[in-house]
C-alpha cells in the first residue's frame, strides 16, 4: 500500500484522532476472477455508493461485526480486461480490500484488491507538500548545509491538521486556562461556526489561527449564541504549551 | 446520488464577542520558526510499498529529532505482502 500517509510530530500527536476518524480517499486497482463489461462494472460500482454494510475482513484490528460504513463517492477510472481502476472516498474504517472482495460478489465474478494508493487523508491530499522519505531526508541534509527552506516548507501546521474540524475562536485571555486543561466558557469566546452540536468534536484557535485543544461541545451554536455563561465545550486534549499565553485566571 | 464528503462542507463564522489579540503572545502559524514548526508540524509522507506505516513513522521521528511521533492509521500492511488469486 502507498500514498498519503500523515505524519505528526511532538505536540501535533494531539490531534491524530481528527484524522484517524476522517474521511479517506482511495485510487484502487482490482483484479477481476472473469470478465465483465465496463458498463456493468460501473452500474455495481454505483451501488457501493452510500451506506453499506460491511464486516471487517479476517485480518483486521477491529472487532468482526457487521457496521455500516459511508461511500461518499466511488468513480471507475478505466476497466481493461479483468483489471478495473476505481476512486473512491469513504468514512473512516472503510476497508477497501473488503470492498473489492464484495464488488467482485456482486459481479459475479469475484475479484480481489490488487493494488492500493491512499490520495487522501482528511485535509491532506497529494497536493499538500506531499514528500517520500528519500525527499524528506534530501531536504533534511539541505538544512544541515545551512539551508532549511526546504524543509520548513515541507512542514505543515498542526492547525491545517484540524481544518475540518468546526471552530471556536476564544479570547486571549482564555487561552492559558485552556492549556491548563480547563473547560472552555462562554465568556471566553470570540466566534464560532455555525451549525455546531451538543457532543461534536470542536477544534478551539485563538485569534492568531493557533490551535489550542481539542474539545467536545456541550452546546449547540445557537444555544452560545444566546448565553452569557455556561461551558461551551470539555476541553480533552490540549495542544498548545501552557505559558503560551499569560495567565489571567485564578486558580 | 453522490454524498458531500466531510472536505466538501463549508461552514460559516458566527461573531460573539468583540476582542482583539496581543501581538506579545503566540505566534501566527505561518510565521513560526523551524523549531517551532517541529513542535506542532505535520509532515505529508508519501509512503512506499515495502516499509510498514510504523516504520515510516519511526524513520521521521528520528531524522526530525522529535521526541514523538505518530501517524493517522495504518495504510493497510498486513496485506501488502501476500496477495493471493
Amino acid at each position: 500500500m502507498t500514498g498519503v500517509l500523515p505524519v505528526a510530530l511532538n505536540d501535533a500527536t494531539k490531534v491524530l484522532k481528527v484524522l484517524l476518524e476522517g474521511g479517506k480517499e482511495y485510487v484502487c486497482v482490482m483484479q477481476l476472477h472473469g470478465p465483465a463489461e465496463p458498463s456493468m462494472v460501473e452500474s455495481v460500482l454505483a451501488e457501493f455508493q452510500g451506506e453499506i454494510y460491511q464486516r471487517p475482513p479476517l485480518r483486521a484490528s477491529v472487532k468482526r461485526t457487521l457496521r455500516t460504513r459511508t461511500v461518499y463517492y466511488i468513480n471507475l477510472l478505466e476497466a481493461e480486461g479483468r483489471l478495473v481502476l476505481f476512486k473512491a472516498g469513504c468514512q473512516a474504517g472503510t476497508y477497501v480490500r473488503k470492498l473489492c472482495f464484495d464488488i467482485g460478489q456482486v459481479l459475479g465474478t469475484g475479484g480481489h484488491m490488487k493494488e492500493l494508493r491512499r490520495t487522501r487523508v482528511g485535509p491532506f491530499t497529494e497536493d499538500v507538500a506531499l514528500a517520500s522519505l528519500e525527499e524528506l531526508a534530501q531536504a533534511h541534509d539541505q538544512f544541515k548545509e545551512g539551508d532549511a527552506s526546504r524543509l520548513v516548507r515541507l512542514l505543515q501546521p498542526v492547525e491545517d491538521a484540524l481544518a475540518l474540524v468546526p471552530k471556536m475562536t476564544v479570547r486571549d485571555s482564555a487561552v492559558d486556562a485552556i492549556c491548563h486543561g480547563a473547560d472552555l466558557a462562554i465568556p471566553g469566546i470570540f466566534s464560532l461556526e455555525k451549525e455546531i452540536t451538543p457532543e461534536s468534536t470542536v477544534a478551539v484557535f485563538t485569534l492568531k489561527g493557533e490551535a489550542v485543544s481539542l474539545g467536545r461541545a456541550l452546546m449547540s451554536t445557537e444555544d452560545i449564541l444566546e448565553k452569557e455563561k455556561g461551558i461551551a465545550a470539555k476541553t480533552e486534549r490540549v495542544v498548545m504549551k501552557p505559558g503560551t499565553y499569560p495567565k489571567k485566571w485564578r486558580g | 446520488m453522490a454524498l458531500r464528503p466531510p472536505w466538501e462542507i463549508k461552514r460559516e463564522v458566527v461573531q460573539k464577542a468583540v476582542d482583539e489579540t496581543d501581538a506579545a503572545y503566540g505566534c501566527e502559524p505561518e510565521k513560526r520558526n523551524l523549531e517551532q514548526r517541529i513542535e506542532y508540524g505535520f509532515l505529508n509522507v508519501d509512503k512506499q510499498a515495502g516499509p510498514t506505516s510504523h516504520d515510516v513513522t519511526a524513520t521521521v521521528r528520528r531524522l526530525m529529532g522529535a521526541k514523538r511521533a505518530g501517524h493517522s492509521g495504518t495504510l493497510e500492511e498486513l496485506c501488502s505482502r501476500d496477495i493471493r488469486v
